[in-house]
């Protein structure tokens, strides 16, 4: 493997593999959020999936926030969906997501993890066994440490993560959580991320 | 070894325990959802002292008492009495009423696992005034949850969830008027479960038992691939008398199945469908 690149646009062309983008947060990681997914452009090549720790409503209203601001598609995950480049997925509240085969998406209301449900552990697990080294990992602010052990996982097959400088994080117990796990994961702002995004591959639009 | 060669070859792995699980005791997890299964049968390879699937493999082809503790690995869902109110809700205001004209009825709970949903209906059954003209098909694959679901008993600490689920649910009665707490569990009535009928069914490999009027079976094709929901969904739709409803889980669907055009919308935002007039 290269050493880790230092700009970002060097990030965007070792992206041309990436099929497929995972992002998990918690507390205060909707201001990031804010940043990150307009900055996502038109034609993404890859598939965007996220989990969020919200209260368990029946319904999230996620996917009609972000649907406006945002270049992409942006839905809730359906079960035995297929994911779709340039398509945004957020996870149903009080149901796990993982990416299953196919790539597809998947729920199960299996026992919490790390006290969550959905648990980002478990979307980038499955994520890590499904895309490799095509999968990019960002994990931003957030007041519990689920998704480190994800994001070691998606590191260990060859993916490349993100985390949310535990400085620019409203709530920083994830994000350093996350680093001191997984001491390759380049610690950026949401305005550095956000960058990256903006660098990432598209397939030329008609 | 390159950590992408080892995803592949759990996959192998996955695959041909499966295989062998069927060949073997003829239960069949290969249309299973394979992501949810990969996280359980890590977590059990802990338990079973294995290092690789192919160990627990060999294991469990050879003793089928590991057999039996991996079955609780890869069936048992928890549930909550009443879990998600407004279906219950939705039940009593729009399904009922049309149950109500029936002479007799029969429910079917498919994957009851252990039981909670089976004994909220038939409280919801019993307020409406239906309970002595009602019988509930309770089936799963997993005999040991069959067991635990018969009993009709469970943790006191789970009893203020269940209370406040069934307050929620339009429940007409107090929960406790239906259970004894001792010993830190809580025992439903046997009254209840002389209205239940707990049998072992598979999804996956068997066939349509009886006519019902309503199907109920939440959270359990989500653990399903599409080629096995569309069996169940099929299964659901032959049970089924005419015009006879199916309540599925909040986030599953008719719409995107070989089913769509068996089922018409009843209750959309409650997953409740209704069998479609045959014409």
């Amino acid at each position: 493997m290269t050493a880790r690149a230092p700009d970002p646009r060097a990030d965007a062309q070792a992206a041309a593999s990436w099929d497929a983008i995972v992002i998990g947060g918690s507390s205060g990681a909707i201001d990031a959020l804010n940043v990150l997914l307009p900055a996502l452009p038109a034609g993404l090549r890859a598939g965007v999936v996220v989990v969020l720790h919200l209260p368990c409503d029946r319904r999230s209203l996620l996917p009609e926030i972000f649907g406006y601001r945002c270049a992409l598609t942006v839905l809730e995950a359906q079960d035995q969906q297929p994911i779709q480049p340039g398509n945004v997925y957020f996870a149903p509240p009080g149901y796990h997501l993982l990416v299953d085969r196919g790539p597809r998406l998947a729920l199960s209301i299996d026992p919490p993890v790390n006290f969550s449900r959905p648990s980002i552990d478990v979307l980038f697990q499955s994520a890590a066994d499904c895309y490799g080294d095509r999968l990019l990992g960002v994990l931003l602010s957030g007041a519990n440490e689920d998704g480190a052990e994800g994001l070691a996982a998606i590191q260990a097959a060859g993916g490349r993560t993100l985390v949310q400088s535990p400085e620019s994080a409203p709530v920083r117990t994830m994000p350093d959580a996350a680093l001191a796990l997984v001491p390759a994961a380049r610690a950026l702002t949401p305005d550095e991320i956000a960058a990256v995004f903006a660098q990432l591959p598209t397939r030329r639009l008609p | 070894m390159p950590t992408q060669n080892k995803a592949h070859i759990e996959d192998i792995e996955q695959r041909l325990l499966l295989d062998a699980i069927y060949h073997r005791y003829h239960y069949d997890f290969r249309e299973y959802a394979q992501a949810s299964l990969k996280r359980r049968l890590r977590t059990a390879l802990g338990e079973f002292d294995c290092r690789t699937l192919s160990q627990l493999q060999d294991r469990v082809l050879h003793d089928p008492s590991v057999f039996t503790g991996l079955l609780q690995y890869l069936t048992v869902q928890v549930s909550d009495m009443f879990r998600d109110p407004s279906y219950f809700l939705a039940l009593r205001s729009e399904v009922v009423p049309i149950l109500r004209t029936y002479p007799s009825i029969k429910v079917w709970v498919a994957g009851c696992s252990t039981g909670e949903e089976v004994y909220s209906l038939a409280i919801l059954l019993h307020e409406e005034g239906l309970l002595d003209r009602s019988l509930i098909y309770a089936t799963d694959i997993n005999p040991h949850a069959l067991r635990a679901a018969e009993q009709g008993v469970f943790d006191l600490d789970r009893a203020a969830a269940f209370t406040a689920n069934h307050a929620q649910s339009g429940g007409r009665s107090s929960l406790s008027d239906y259970y004894t707490a001792r010993y830190g569990r809580v025992v439903f009535d046997k009254a209840l479960r002389e209205h239940m009928v707990f049998s072992d069914h598979s999804l996956s490999t068997d066939s349509v038992f009886a006519e019902v009027h309503l199907v109920s079976c939440r959270n359990v094709l989500i653990y399903f691939e599409r080629d096995l929901q569309n069996r169940a969904l099929g299964l659901f739709h032959d049970a089924l008398v005419h015009r006879g409803f199916l309540g599925l889980g909040s986030r599953e669907s008719v719409r995107f199945s070989a089913q769509a055009d068996g089922f018409d919308d009843f209750v959309l935002a409650d997953r409740i469908y209704r069998k479609k007039a045959e014409l």
